[in-house]
């Protein structure tokens, strides 16, 4: 097993290497003068090329790749160019927010999706299973923008339950352990924190779950099906167990392990999602940043955020490997 | 994917304790991330509570540094935490006195000017306001060599707005000298006549900082701003939300409204970057703004309906233009120009894409202006006359060319896809086949910047209310430079850059009138542009909020600013 995970971990090195690459160079080629973009209109040519120069970008981009790969690897990412902090710190400040935003849509997705899909199974062919096939296929061909806006529209706007925008209304504050509202308010008994928090996830949550809760629940349905068509669960119904325990106790715990890994990709996918949640939410996470380092050519930045999310993609799936090697021992390391 | 069957391998006790191991680690993370005893704190709140003032917008601020900044959403920010020597009066471009106790007479021909100085007024810091401080801050500025000419790291503009409206540091600087006649007296003394002097020194970037908060961290100044504005700076999500509080020793309190002074009224402004317009509306209706910025013409009647909303229009200080490359063939032949201007109906492209936010242009720069020429009237629009145009220059059969539009709304360009299509099929009438376009709007500026196009959209916001800000960036011969144009028609005409030329160089009020009304007719005659619009960029606010004086610049000071019950 160790091995296995380092081998596995061996196996990032290139993919994240390639990844650099590709982002590095992809970055330069796209139109547009970081400097110029950074000075606006008023500045003079000098003062542009005063900035290039400054900032780097005046090297052959072989040269500056080079430097960055050689900075890189001693895990300094260089400084963005539009807040001057270095890309590292912008992260690990934004990582949580996006963390905690990504951990409740998956939340949201599991706890809807699982039983709605095992539901949808048991009854097959039922109004309810018509119904969850309808609805899935809606969530999954929604775009989340146009989903966070309806949300907003109705929940904010018409009904005035749910606040909007952002991570906590302005009276209230939260002293930061985590960096995420809602471990810290209960780990510093901030209950008024909690419940804010708690009021301002619910949207940009479901916003962003809903993709991986269309997916998680036909996921489930199906690999209910295939499960309960099995010898063994008719051998149970044949012993007299009761039905509620045959899905529960037999089914649902052999159809969890394809489940998984969905849940796993999901999340690794969540990224792309986040970037259109962060922003229309305004939520201060690395989505939203990633948008608008493109928006002004902050190279480093841009780079930092790709790089983040190829390695927490290949993250997820190395975890989701090791976990479905645990559950399933038939599976070779 | 594996079939499923066959669970043996990990109890839920091991399944739970692995979930909780992750948890845990990203929860490291997280405190890697940041220091301990920081705070997370929101940004809205409801537009009912009293005293604070949620400002919702498109973007955060770059740097609270104003003079190393050049972008409105920085700038807006730094007007309520630094004043200036001078300011422009609400909803006006006229100037008023700040810190200056009044607007100096010129002396010399124009040479010299001599600011007397407010009396007690202090620094955010407490440190006090005299002469002292304002040569500190000029000589910050001016002089490369000044220990303190740099700050804000990366991010910095490089004082690029100090050069911009001075002509360069050191030596090039048209301020030759800034000195301290006595503790409240500071003389300027100029190189050369600059007649927008005054008004360049009103803007925003030049708000007087505190020397003692610049001397003890320069580097950081550009996040911990220290001014004598209406408001103090309290914190900074980058990203997100600025705060600030008030200032309740503020020197313009007494003083009446329509100077410039009141207030400050509210306890607490903040400032709440919401990039996406829809989502900026929708945060407005549902309470959590008490006023947002960057509104498009299209929400202006979602906000009407709200009963509890309202919207307050920008007086223009801005116009939005298609100019023709007369650097290229056919756009070199002036009869081609006109037949472009009188193929467009440009009073109905303006009634459809600007609504009651804008008015039909007809002069280089809007009314708010001074010296602005009533009598020239926008084009008419003439399709036979533009037709007859065509025939006369050769070209009966018409022509083709390419038409760029910008991909993102601009303040004088609501729709730029929109009005580019209005265009092609009004030219598409008299014969001019145009193609559209466009490109992403960092590219779209420095493509159309070195004369890629045939005829592009584009527009400008004024600075300082002066003429020149307008005539001289866009049409004359200076700014038609082979890459970074603001020319973008290449419009070169020798006797149009003797006459602005002049008008910048004095200071007698009646001759530069003269000037600038001639300028004006020579651009209208020779039209290398179709005016299109002054755009009034609208503004939504609650009911409950009052005092708001919109400002032609777009940086207006929130002093008199009040919310009702």
């Amino acid at each position: 097993m160790a091995t296995y995970i380092g081998r596995r971990l061996l196996q990032i090195i290139p993919v994240l290497f390639g990844v650099s690459v590709i982002v590095f160079f992809m970055v330069r080629a796209i139109p547009g003068d970081p400097a110029q973009i950074l000075l606006g209109q008023q500045a003079t040519p000098e003062q542009v090329e005063r900035l290039r120069e400054q900032l780097g970008l005046n090297e052959d981009p072989l040269t500056q790749y080079v430097i960055f790969l050689r900075d890189a690897l001693t895990g300094d990412l260089g400084e963005s160019i539009v807040t001057g902090r270095p890309v590292t710190v912008e992260l690990l400040d934004r990582f949580p927010a996006t963390l905690e935003l990504t951990l409740a849509a998956l939340l949201f997705a599991v706890a809807v999706g699982i039983p709605v899909g095992v539901l949808a199974a048991v009854r097959q062919y039922s109004w309810i299973d018509r119904l969850t096939s309808v609805v899935a296929l809606t969530g999954v061909s929604m775009p989340i923008f146009w989903l966070a806006l309806v949300l907003v529209v109705i929940f904010t706007v018409r009904l005035d339950l749910l606040p909007f925008p952002g991570r906590l209304s302005s009276g209230v504050e939260i002293v930061r352990i985590t960096g995420m509202v809602v471990p810290d308010a209960i780990l510093t008994g901030n209950f008024a924190g909690l419940w804010d928090g708690i009021k301002h996830l619910v949207l940009p949550a479901v916003a962003l779950g809903t993709i991986p809760m269309a997916v998680v629940t036909r996921m489930t349905r199906s690999a209910m099906l295939e499960v309960m068509g099995e010898d063994y669960i008719r051998t149970a119904h044949a012993k007299g167990v009761t039905p509620w325990r045959v899905v529960f106790k037999h089914a649902l715990r052999n159809a969890m392990l394809p489940v998984v890994t969905v849940i796993g990709l999901q999340f690794g996918l969540l990224m792309g999602g986040a970037v259109l949640t962060e922003t229309i939410f305004s939520w201060d996470g690395i989505g939203q940043i990633a948008l608008e380092s493109i928006y002004r050519r902050d190279y480093p930045m841009i780079q930092g955020v790709v790089l983040y999310g190829a390695s927490f993609f290949v993250m997820v799936n190395l975890v989701v490997d090791i976990l479905y090697a645990v559950l399933d021992p038939r599976v070779r390391y | 994917m594996a079939k499923a069957s066959g669970i043996r391998g990990l109890s839920r006790k091991e399944f739970l304790q692995l979930g909780g191991a992750g948890l845990a680690g990203a929860a490291l993370l997280g405190v890697a991330g940041c220091g301990g005893g920081e705070t997370i704190g929101g940004g809205q709140q409801g537009g009912g509570e009293e005293g604070v003032f949620t400002f919702g917008r498109g973007a955060d601020s770059v740097g609270l540094d104003p003079i190393n900044v050049t972008d409105g959403e920085s700038l807006i920010v730094c007007r309520q935490v630094f004043d200036g020597l001078l300011d422009f009066k609400p909803e006006t471009t006229d100037l008023v006195p700040a810190l200056a106790a009044e607007v100096p007479e010129p002396e010399e021909g124009g040479r010299v000017y001599t600011f007397r100085l407010r009396e007690g007024v202090k620094f955010h810091d407490g440190e006090p306001f005299n002469a002292e401080a304002v040569v500190f801050n000029f000589e910050r500025w001016k002089n490369t060599d000044n220990q303190y000419h740099k700050g804000g790291g990366s991010q910095s503009s490089n004082f690029a707005y100090y050069s911009g409206m001075f002509g360069g540091f050191d030596d090039d600087s048209v301020i030759e000298s800034v000195e301290a006649v006595d503790e409240y007296t500071v003389r300027f003394t100029l190189r050369e006549v600059q007649a927008p002097f005054l008004r360049n020194i009103a803007m925003s970037p030049f708000g007087i900082a505190s020397p003692r908060a610049i001397r003890e961290n320069v580097e950081q100044f550009w996040k911990n701003p220290v001014g004598t504005g209406p408001f103090k700076f309290v914190s900074w999500d980058q990203g997100a939300t600025v705060r600030l509080e008030k200032n309740p020793d503020w020197w313009g309190t007494d003083l009446p409204e329509e100077e410039g002074g009141g207030g400050p009224f509210v306890d607490r402004v903040v400032f709440r970057s919401i990039p996406d317009n829809t989502a900026r509306v929708a945060a407005l209706s549902g309470g959590q703004l008490s006023g947002a910025d960057g509104l498009t013409p299209d929400d202006v009647p979602t906000i009407e309906e709200d009963p509890n909303l309202k919207v307050i229009t920008r007086p223009p200080m801005n116009v939005g233009y298609l100019a023709m490359n007369v650097q290229k063939e056919p756009f070199n032949d002036r009869r081609v120009r006109l037949a472009v201007v009188h193929a467009i109906n440009m009073p109905e492209i303006v009634e459809a894409f600007f609504g009651d936010t804008g008015q039909v242009a007809s002069n280089p720069y809007p009314p708010t202006i001074p010296y602005f020429r009533e009598e020239t009237e926008p084009y008419e629009y003439d399709p036979e006359r533009a037709r007859e145009l065509l025939r006369e220059a050769g070209l009966g059969d018409g022509f083709e060319a390419e038409l760029w539009y910008m991909p993102i709304p601009r303040p004088y360009m609501p729709d730029g896809k929109g009005i580019a299509q209005a265009m092609q099929r009004d030219l598409r009438e008299v014969g001019i086949d145009v193609r559209l376009v466009t490109r992403e709007w960092g590219t779209y500026l420095e493509e159309t910047g070195r004369g890629a196009h045939d005829m592009c959209l584009l527009g400008w916001t004024g600075d300082n209310g002066d003429p020149d800000n307008f005539l001289n960036v866009l049409l004359s011969s200076k700014t038609a430079t082979e890459t970074d144009a603001q020319n973008v028609a290449y419009y070169k005409n020798p006797e149009l850059d003797r006459i602005l030329e002049r008008a910048a160089s004095t200071i007698d009020e009646d001759e530069r009138r003269g000037l600038y009304v001639r300028a004006q007719e020579i651009v209208h005659e020779d039209a290398p542009w179709a005016p299109i619009a002054y755009a009034e960029p609208p503004l939504g606010f609650q009911n409950s909020v009052q005092g708001y004086h919109p400002s032609p610049t777009g940086g207006e000071s929130f002093n008199s600013v009040r919310i009702s019950g």
